[in-house]
């Protein structure tokens, strides 16, 4: 794995050997020093175009813990704001020594310019790009889905149902949890509105639905969209109140759904928009597990793009050399 | 001026003969010509084709003198096999009135490379809400017949068919570049399977198809002429054809890039391939390719639109739209169309050369290789091939798509009223009038 821009762009052996990472960095938090020598003297810059606090300081948390030097680079208040082009931004990351660029950016596709324009030589992990994807956010969803659906032993999600519901039109988290969860065998239907639904998603590897209350009685996790404020005016559908009522989950839905099934949601949540408030702080709910979920895979990924192992090998082993370095590191 | 014998040339790719110019005339066709004091070149193996004319050309002078200029482009054209370019109107100011399309005319002649003709906005300002001084455009110097808004759509019905009846008064022509503004806001690719995947908002076939559709339904009320600019999609050739079934006076012109690439380039991000329209599907490009044999499509226009590298050297959002084309087109029709077996050279002459001109009103281009005829002539050797290097352009701007293919075909000289403006595939640099 030289970048990490889209999830399609991994196999399943990749994609395990990511959560596998994960589980062990996942321990990593439960000791009382929760930190890793791994990364010591490479530099992680969090570039970021779009307003995220919530990624930036999950990746940042993940790179320091790994006792990489992070440089956080925001675009309000930087050149970028003075109208430095993406270009220049890479030549002088690159300039720098940037080991690794985190980038978060509204435009599609940012991230896989940076990766192949030839400006940067940095590994390039995608943080976000327009409604392109958002590949550590499937990870982490597929993780957190790993933990609690697949039975013991099980590392892939194959055969669980899993329902995406929502602005499935302007998602990347979406587009990466559809390509991400299918190599993992799930079995994904994306619910939402016909407007909502992009052009020619018969062509994913997915099941669709405008009607979310059938599915969700055949679901073992539902994961809720978040519906950005825009949407609401511009003719997507007629009403706030409206795509509650069709597309919300609530209570009495959630009664529908299988006993174990789980609720997620990456969040910002609206609440009461597409998940009311009792749901979201329900037994149900992994939404809060999902963000502590986050820095161990982001840590999975950081290591398995800048520890040199440009060809993972999809065996625990592998993996457990992120702990020896530890005992190499207390020593 | 010099006099030239052209020897052993290929004419439309049927008859192997010699040309004799004189004084910017063809004066004599035939076997086995007496050179006397004329110069001679050796035509063995090139096909001989009238001067091609362009109907769709960005300049982009005034304005963007950084991306191209009047004698950049011109020189371009000339390396294509181009004697006239029309000059689009979207220039900086705006050519909507008589003094822009006047200075970018006489600009045309003073480099002396390629004729110009200035296309006039149809609206003030490309805004869309007040109808330019068209008639002063069409009586100034420059001889307006073409009119466009081109890089936006006349989508205003009312405008649209004022500015296709008043252009009636001295026989123009409305160029539309058909686009709902509305179904393509933020569009930055053809709207498909490829454009959900990717995450870049889709431009839809159907907000060409609606603009023609209600376009050729207005000319027909109207009985004015239209022509449809860089049309791209199965479902407008079915339109033309059915308009053109119904006897509305409509033309319509493809791109090269448009009859060669699809929309998958986008899948590398890449904005080179950043073009309006978009590049469709090769189901839309089988399509197109099989309506420009039929003559359903009338024309090639490049639709050459140079930008400077710093507006694609970017993200593809940010990026400008657009593709530089003279340089390259008769090679990509070749390879799309000639050796594909679908058109033969005269074919190519007709749609390159003559309808464009007929298109224009321009009585002295597209004429036949005739004797008596103005000697506006290419000579183009269709077993050459080159690999696209970006850094050969002769344009200013290097966006050129092609970068990297293998394309057939080489212009070795171009001829504009008999007098050289390219030769052994170079520009000629003492052409200035």
């Amino acid at each position: 794995m030289r970048h990490l821009l889209s999830t399609g762009d991994l196999s399943r052996d990749e994609a395990v050997l990511l959560l596998d990472t994960a589980e062990e960095m996942l321990s990593v938090a439960e000791r009382p020093i929760k930190k890793l020598p791994t990364l010591r003297g490479r530099t992680v810059v969090n570039l970021f175009f779009e307003d995220s606090t919530r990624t930036r300081i999950s990746f940042e948390a993940a790179a320091k813990r790994l006792s990489a030097d992070v440089i956080n680079f925001a675009a309000k208040g930087s050149s970028v704001s003075k109208g430095e082009s993406l270009k220049d931004t890479a030549l002088t990351l690159q300039a720098m020594g940037a080991d690794a660029v985190v980038i978060r950016h509204g435009a599609s596709g940012a991230p896989a310019r940076l990766a192949r324009a030839g400006w940067i030589d940095s590994a390039i992990l995608n943080a976000g790009d327009g409604s392109h994807e958002h590949p550590t956010q499937a990870l982490l969803d597929a993780f957190t889905m790993r933990r609690h659906l697949a039975p013991a032993g099980d590392r892939t999600l194959e055969g669980r149902r899993v329902a995406i519901v929502g602005d499935v039109l302007h998602s990347r988290v979406a587009r990466s949890n559809a390509l991400l969860l299918s190599t993992l065998g799930a079995e994904v239907t994306l619910v939402a509105p016909p407007t909502l639904m992009p052009y020619g998603v018969a062509s994913w590897p997915v099941e669709t639905s405008y009607d979310l209350d059938p599915v969700l009685a055949k679901s073992d996790a539902v994961m809720m969209l978040r519906v950005q404020h825009e949407r609401m005016n511009a003719a997507y559908f007629p009403s706030a109140r409206e795509y509650s009522r069709r597309y919300g989950l609530d209570s009495k839905r959630m009664a529908k759904m299988p006993d174990d099934a789980i609720v997620m949601h990456p969040g910002p949540m609206n609440r009461g928009m597409e998940i009311s408030a009792d749901v979201a702080d329900s037994t149900r709910s992994v939404i809060v597990e999902q963000v502590t979920n986050g820095v161990a895979v982001r840590m999975a990924a950081l290591y398995l793009l800048l520890s040199g192992a440009r060809t993972p090998e999809p065996t625990p082993g592998d993996a457990g050399g992120v702990l020896s370095d530890q005992t190499e590191g207390q020593a | 001026m010099t006099a030239y014998v052209i020897r052993n040339a290929n004419l439309l790719g049927d008859e192997v003969t010699d040309l004799r110019i004189v004084d910017g005339v063809i004066s004599e066709i035939g076997r086995d010509l007496d050179t006397g004091d004329a110069e001679v070149l050796d035509a063995d193996g090139l096909i001989a084709l009238p001067g091609l004319v362009d109907l769709h050309t960005h300049l982009r002078e005034p304005g963007r003198e950084d991306a191209e200029t009047v004698e950049t482009g011109t020189r371009a054209a000339a390396v294509g096999g181009f004697t006239l370019v029309h000059a689009m109107a979207n220039t900086d100011p705006v050519a909507d009135t008589a003094g822009v399309v006047e200075q970018v005319w006489r600009l045309g002649r003073e480099h002396g490379f390629c004729d110009v003709a200035p296309v006039g906005a149809v609206t003030v300002g490309l805004g869309g809400s007040t109808l330019a001084e068209l008639g002063a455009m069409a009586d100034s110097a420059a001889h307006v017949r073409v009119f466009s808004d081109d890089g936006k759509c006349v989508s205003d019905a009312v405008l649209m068919r004022r500015a296709l009846e008043y252009v009636k008064a001295f026989d123009g022509v409305i160029a539309q570049h058909a686009q709902e503004p509305r179904l393509t806001e933020g569009a930055q690719m053809n709207e498909g399977e490829l454009s959900g995947v990717l995450g870049l908002t889709g431009w839809p076939a159907v907000a060409e198809e609606a603009i023609i559709a209600r376009d050729v339904l207005l000319a027909e009320h109207v009985g004015s002429r239209l022509h449809v600019c860089h049309l791209s999609t199965r479902g407008s050739v079915e339109i033309v054809r059915w308009a053109k079934s119904r006897g509305i006076d409509v033309t319509a012109e493809v791109t090269p890039h448009h009859l060669l690439l699809t929309d998958q380039l986008a899948a590398t991000y890449d904005p080179i391939y950043k073009v309006n329209p978009p590049l469709r599907t090769a189901d839309d490009v089988e399509a197109l390719r099989e309506a420009l044999a039929e003559g359903v499509i009338d024309i090639v226009a490049t639709d050459h639109a140079p930008h400077p590298s710093e507006d694609k050297d970017c993200e593809w959002a940010a990026a400008a739209f657009g593709m530089t084309g003279l340089e390259t087109a008769l090679s990509v029709v070749q390879h799309a169309m000639v050796d594909t077996g679908l058109l033969d050279w005269a074919g190519v002459a007709e749609r390159m050369s003559a309808a464009p001109a007929r298109i224009g009103r321009v009585a002295t281009h597209g004429r036949p290789i005739a004797a008596g005829e103005p000697a506006n002539v290419v000579l183009y050797d269709p077993r050459a091939t080159r690999v696209v290097e970006p850094s050969d352009s002769v344009s200013r701007s290097r966006n050129t798509p092609y970068r990297g293919m293998e394309l057939p075909g080489r212009v070795v000289a171009t001829f504009l009223r008999g007098r050289p403006t390219v030769l052994h595939g170079a520009v000629v640099e003492e052409v200035a009038a």
